[in-house]
């Protein structure tokens, strides 16, 4: 499947707007990508390894939030997933 | 200070944006380059505000429209440099929600502040840092196609381009 990686983490994706990996589930596919990638973690996920409040996960166009299996959803070959950091704000 | 590039066209849009949008804020994603000082920015999309519930003074993007947006992009070869909203009769600072709602680490984060439905000074600030903990605003030049249109922000936009 294919992850995109969002502006501000293709630093630590040795500048790739894309990755591929090959994985059963959301969740062993962000491993692979970290695995890959080390510095990710840290971007991702809290130090309790939770993701960070502000990531929004999507597989095709689904937050994986709302679908009923989460980070354990299975993913084929076609799949992408888009790691998109939050977007809001206002004067108060 | 870094340098936010926009082509008038994309300056016109965000302000007129935000001007149609009025009392509430607008907001949009700025497409474009890296450059060495800072983004070359070469398209703008507006965007749905989400927080139909206090539009005025709060804005957020659906990331479900962010990641078409993405795709998009990706597509013609573009990254998302930044963001665009406006401050409805309010200054064109951010403010600690601009900042705390703030997580794309080294992307520009435009605003409008907009004075009874007319766009006046429109500021550009860099979020910077490494890391979510370190982040902060860093305020950069903006040159609209190479010339300098505002960099003080307590002052008239240096331009002659306030419609006031």
């Amino acid at each position: 499947m294919t992850i995109y990686i969002p502006t501000p983490l293709r630093t630590y994706a040795a500048g790739k707007d894309a990755v591929e990996v090959d994985a059963p589930t959301i969740a062993q596919a962000l491993e692979a990508l970290i695995g890959a990638h080390p510095d990710l973690r840290m971007h991702l996920f809290t130090a309790e390894g939770k993701l960070r409040a502000f990531v929004n996960l999507y597989l095709n166009d689904e937050d994986i939030r709302y679908l009923p299996a989460k980070e354990a959803t299975s993913v084929r070959a076609g799949d992408t997933l888009s790691i998109i950091p939050s977007i809001a704000g206002g004067f108060r | 200070m870094g340098i936010l590039h926009l082509t008038r066209a994309v300056y016109d849009q965000i302000r007129a944006h935000g001007e149609r949008t009025y009392p509430n804020e607008c907001c949009g994603v700025l497409l474009g380059h890296s450059a060495l000082e800072g983004w070359n920015v070469e398209a703008a999309v507006a965007a749905g505000n989400t927080r139909t519930d206090s539009a005025h003074n709060r804005y957020q993007i659906a990331p479900l429209e962010l990641v078409k947006i993405g795709r998009e992009a990706s597509r013609q070869g573009l990254n998302i440099a930044g963001f665009y909203h406006s401050h409805p009769d309010h200054p064109a600072q951010w403010s600690p929600t601009d900042l705390a709602e703030a997580h794309w680490l080294g992307c520009s984060y435009v605003i409008t502040a907009v004075a009874k439905g007319q766009a006046t000074v429109t500021n550009s600030f860099l979020l910077a840092g490494r890391t979510e903990e370190e982040k902060h605003f860093e305020q950069e030049t903006i040159e609209v196609d190479g010339g300098q249109v505002s960099s003080d922000p307590s002052g008239p936009d240096p331009s002659g381009l306030d419609p006031n």
